[in-house]
């Protein structure tokens, strides 16, 4: 059976009763925020929800796509009616008709959630005024006359900002990009639009993953409520088994190992020009093994695949990195790793570096501060041999090991120094 | 110079310190995890718990206290690019 397509030129769509798709298709994106590929574009989804007292909007669009915005939303309400605008989220795709929407619409209360106003500040400057605004958090509601939206807060879902909006009558979840993807399908529906698991999953491996904490705290809010249907900001509106794009992203942002095996994880990554820093990196190993509940792989930078490493890196508790210094730097296959790990969170991992040089040794200190611009933890000063390691600078390797299994698995010894030790 | 010590609690590690010194000088050296964003106050990133001490540090200036409130932050955090130890024992830990 084919499915036409439901979203036409100019008009809304009607979901249900009172509530109706206002958004925007984009069929000719094909990189979306420098760092997203789409097959077929993307839509900003916006919706609008009458009650019997009046109108809301719940997110808006690309300025670029205001007009067509505008056209749906005055097909289903005058701009008196609107007594709020939500925002779930207030990344310029969803806000970028904000600005004119609150001039047309100068009575509409604006509702955003209670980690949003030092955003919304930058964003509105155009308007010279300090807006007004309603923030919100989890249970706080606003009253349509005879139905009711309310909010739960889910932040860092991507940004700090992110909520989700309920409308219970309906079992309605607006999830801002939660639940969301870049797939632009005229059909709209889940049950009716092509096969869009793929980007489903790319977009949470992207956007959602680096959070995957707070997605699994924000699930533990959200799958209570039960949804019919989930509506997100982006990409088809789940209405067919929305439960199974919950429990999607609840097995992708669970924890795999450290449910299995219940120890600490320690990943020893190298590259190595002589075999010096090899020999370095199986020492620091042969040190860590040393300390109990901690598991140790060792890895040669040179032939892997990076992408294997990233998903290791992201259930790994610490991470350590030896490189060689050429030409006062580490060496690509090092940076390569380092460059790609804003795909997981490694924020609190514990993190050291260690490396063996010929002239000058920057390496290890450039790989430290990259470890901290990472917001990892590094508790143990790294290591840096000349040339050949000798059995004493091995033995400093291997303490190198255990000292960052002993912070690992919390047995490190308390330690008191002055500051002018950390010069 | 009076002497100050900071310690933090996630590596374990005291730090004795100038009177005056302001966390961010020590908390990235020891490999704490407060992590750090625009290290200017205004981004609320490297927002720390004040598990004790924390009437030995300075009052927070208008800046960070806009800040911290714009963060929900409770009573105990402060941010550790802008909190300066004024003398005593301060226990901190990541927010």
């Amino acid at each position: 059976m084919s499915h036409p397509a439901v979203v036409q030129p100019g008009q809304p769509v009607a979901l249900a009763d009172g509530v109706h798709w206002i958004g925007a298709l984009d069929p000719q994106m094909r990189r979306f925020d420098i760092i997203l590929n789409t097959a077929n574009g993307t839509s900003y989804n916006a919706y609008a929800v009458r009650g019997s007292a009046g109108v809301a909007v719940i997110d808006t669009v690309k300025i670029e796509f205001a007009d067509e915005f505008f056209a749906r939303l005055e097909q289903v309400a005058r701009y008196d009616e609107i007594r709020v605008i939500v925002l779930n989220h207030l990344e310029p795709d969803h806000s970028g008709a904000l600005p004119e929407l609150m001039r047309r619409a100068p009575n509409a209360e604006l509702v955003l959630s209670n980690r949003a106003p030092s955003i919304l500040r930058a964003l509105v400057r155009e308007l010279g005024t300090e807006p007004e605004f309603i923030a919100v958090g989890d249970g706080d509601c606003f009253e349509l006359g005879d139905r009711r939206l309310s909010f739960v807060n889910t932040p860092y879902l991507h940004w700090p900002d992110t909520q989700c909006t309920w409308l219970e009558d309906q079992g309605m979840l607006f999830s801002g990009d939660v639940f969301g993807c870049h797939f632009c399908d005229d059909r709209l529906w889940n049950d009716t639009v092509g096969d869009f698991r793929f980007s489903f999953d790319y977009y949470y491996h992207h956007i959602m993953r680096p959070f995957r904490a707070h997605v699994l705290e924000a699930l533990d809010k959200l799958e209570p409520l039960a949804p019919r249907t989930i509506l997100p900001a982006h990409g088809p509106i789940l209405r067919q088994d929305p439960a199974s794009y919950m429990a999607r992203y609840r097995r992708l942002a669970t924890p795999e190992l450290a449910a299995r095996s219940g120890e600490k994880t320690l990943l020893v990554f190298y590259a190595s020009a002589y075999g010096n820093t090899e020999r370095m990196a199986r020492a620091v190993a042969e040190g860590a093994e040393e300390v109990e509940h901690l598991r140790v792989s060792l890895y040669d930078l040179q032939v892997s695949d990076v992408a294997q490493f990233v998903d290791l890196i992201e259930e790994a508790d610490g991470l350590v990195f030896g490189s060689p210094t050429l030409n006062a730097d580490a060496v690509k296959p090092v940076w390569e790793l380092l460059s790609s790990l804003t795909l997981v969170s490694v924020k609190g991992k514990f993190g050291a570096a260690f490396g063996s040089y010929g002239w000058s040794g920057e390496a290890v200190g450039l790989v430290e501060d990259r470890l901290r611009g990472l917001k990892m933890r590094v508790p143990v000063k790294g290591l840096k041999v000349k040339l050949n390691p000798t059995e004493d600078d091995l033995e400093r390797c291997r303490e190198l090991g255990r000292s960052l299994g002993a912070h690992l698995t919390g047995t490190a010894r308390k330690r008191v120094i002055d500051m002018a030790e950390l010069a | 110079m009076p002497k100050a010590s900071v310690t933090f609690e996630d590596i374990d590690v005291t730090v004795t310190v100038p009177a005056g010194t302001r966390l961010i000088e020590v908390s990235e050296k020891v490999g704490a995890g407060i992590t750090y964003g625009c290290r200017e106050g205004e981004c609320g990133t490297c927002m720390m718990k004040i598990v004790s001490g924390s009437e030995n540090l300075a009052q927070p200036s208008v800046l960070e206290h806009q800040v911290l409130s714009d963060n929900l932050a409770p009573r105990s955090a402060r941010l550790a690019c802008q909190a300066q130890v004024l003398s005593g024992e301060i226990v901190v830990r990541p927010a």
